[in-house]
């Protein structure tokens, strides 16, 4: 069905009536599990799409576990079976040790993180009082620098994820909230417009692969709707944790494109809009997904 | 048309020998979209045709359609028609030009161009991400001998 607003000829559209009388399968969403974490959290992995989507992505949005295989989506119920809690657990020991010329740890600041970082990734990235467009790892990297004497830490680099997934989950089941309007508005209409732009020799956009086809399979691959909402999360494929700009590299170097770097002004820009997409479904960090 | 094409060919045939390749932008494209002269000058190859639409880093067309007469291919990809019957849709020409450009066939079509250099917003060095050193370097998803392999494949698809 997503397909017939592609078919612009005549011959084309008989093309697209032999689809559906061979009975080319849509597969949806999976409808019969629910993701509820240590028996006990019950996250929503559906809702009602932003009224800033204008209706792009129909009438319900979805999280990428609802489009994973029954072990995968097991493996994000329990704590104990999601591989990303050991990376917790770092990012949590780090939270408490002092580094850096300041002598200080993140504590000694914040205090205990289930309260300072409690709702803060729901609502990143989000424009600093400077006005610009920072990311989680933004934060981390600014309180590191210029309050702890401290060295910033890649992008990408494991102590990073450690600390975006202990603060992460701080946020979990706290519904994506971000700011598009205001001082957030130039920034999001810059990613929604890169979220649009066919990339690459292969000359494909987010918007072909996540929003005119998710539920279909490209090759063995389950097309979601590409929601960030359970950043950063285990990558079975990669046996590792993967962040957000991450997965937006692989994505562009697919279409055979030239990618723009972890932490560029563009992956920001493009991570709020991708961001606001999810808007509504519940902070899931740190999911896992292959 | 059709005689302009058969010129085409002709020309080809007898200025430059069977070896002569029509590179991607010296395409003769037809106002439909459909190519009518060989890349090549030399018939393709179904069974490499087959290789290179089942082969990732080449044609991968499995990616996105289903392809009933290849059944031993696990994992088909939904996105796209079924592939049976096509040269019963299409002629030889259009199923030429649909692999050269399919944009030219299907406004704003989902299916990447196999022989096609640009222009492109920021195209990279096949899988690597990042970019060429001069846009000269871009070379097409495929050759011109293995769209006609491919071609070939898809002419054996008449039901
Ligand atoms: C010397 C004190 C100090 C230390 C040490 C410190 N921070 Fe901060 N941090 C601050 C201040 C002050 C702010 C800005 C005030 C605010 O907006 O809450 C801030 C802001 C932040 C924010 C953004 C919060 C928000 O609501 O916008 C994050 C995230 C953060 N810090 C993480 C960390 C982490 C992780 C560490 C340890 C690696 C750390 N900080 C260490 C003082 C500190
Ligand atoms: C050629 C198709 C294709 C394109 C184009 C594409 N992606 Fe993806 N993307 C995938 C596949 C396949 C996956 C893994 C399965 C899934 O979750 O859809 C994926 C996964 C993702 C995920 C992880 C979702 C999750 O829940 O784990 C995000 C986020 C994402 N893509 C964002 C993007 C963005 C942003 C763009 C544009 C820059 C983009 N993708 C372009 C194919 C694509
Ligand atoms: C990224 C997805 C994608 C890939 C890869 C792809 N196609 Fe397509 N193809 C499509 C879509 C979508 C259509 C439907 C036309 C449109 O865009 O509206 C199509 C249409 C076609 C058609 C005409 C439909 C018909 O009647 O059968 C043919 C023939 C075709 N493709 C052949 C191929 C071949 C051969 C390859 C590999 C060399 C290939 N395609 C690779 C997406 C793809």
């Amino acid at each position: 069905m997503l397909l017939h607003r592609s078919l612009k000829t005549t011959t084309a559209a008989a093309a697209a009536a032999l689809i559906l009388a061979t009975g080319t399968v849509l597969a949806d969403p999976v409808t019969d599990d629910e993701l509820v974490v240590n028996g006990e959290l019950e996250l929503a992995t559906e809702a009602e799409p932003a009224a800033h989507l204008d209706g792009a992505l129909g009438d319900r949005i979805y999280s990428g576990w609802r489009f994973r295989d029954t072990e995968t989506r097991a493996m994000q119920k329990d704590d104990f079976d999601n591989p990303m809690f050991l990376f917790v657990d770092a990012g949590l020991e780090a939270w408490d040790t002092a580094e850096g010329t300041e002598g200080k740890s993140c504590a000694d600041c914040h205090g205990a993180i289930e309260d300072s970082m409690k709702g803060l990734r729901a609502s990143l990235p989000k424009v600093t009082d400077k006005g610009e467009l920072w990311s989680l790892e933004n934060f981390v990297n600014d309180c590191r620098e210029t309050r702890m004497g401290a060295e910033a830490w890649g992008w990408n680099s494991q102590q990073m994820k450690n600390m975006t997934a202990a603060i992460g989950l701080q946020s979990r089941g706290m519904p994506v909230d971000v700011a598009v309007d205001g001082p957030a508005a130039p920034f999001w209409e810059k990613g929604k417009e890169m979220y649009y732009t066919r990339f690459g020799q292969l000359e494909m956009s987010c918007a072909n692969c996540h929003e005119d086809n998710y539920g279909n399979y490209i090759r063995s691959d389950h097309l979601s709707q590409g929601q960030i909402n359970g950043f950063p999360l285990y990558r079975l494929k990669d046996q590792g944790p993967v962040s957000i700009h991450q997965r937006f590299v692989g994505c562009v170097r697919d279409t055979r494109g030239e990618t723009f770097q972890a932490g560029s002004q563009e992956f920001r820009e493009l991570e709020l809009y991708v961001a606001s997409r999810g808007a509504g479904l519940p902070v899931e960090t740190p999911a896992v997904r292959h | 048309m059709f005689r302009m094409a058969a010129i085409g060919i002709l020309a080809i045939g007898t200025a430059t020998g069977a070896l002569a390749e029509v590179a991607p932008d010296d395409i003769l494209w037809q106002e439909d979209g459909s190519i009518a002269q060989s890349l090549t000058g030399t018939p393709g190859s179904a069974e490499e045709g087959e290789r290179v639409m089942t082969t990732n880093a080449l044609g991968n067309c499995v990616a996105c359609h289903t392809i009933a007469t290849m059944p031993d291919v696990p994992f088909q990809g939904t996105i796209a028609p079924e592939l049976a019957g096509a040269a019963g849709r299409w002629t030889e020409a259009q199923l030429r030009g649909i692999l050269v450009d399919a944009k030219r066939t299907f406004p704003d079509s989902f299916m990447p161009g196999m022989y096609k250099v640009g222009p492109f917003i920021r195209p990279g060095v096949a899988y690597t991400g990042a970019a060429p050193a001069s846009p000269d370097d871009i070379e097409p998803v495929l050759t011109a001998a293995q769209v006609e392999d491919v071609l070939a494949y898809l002419m054996t698809l008449t039901e």
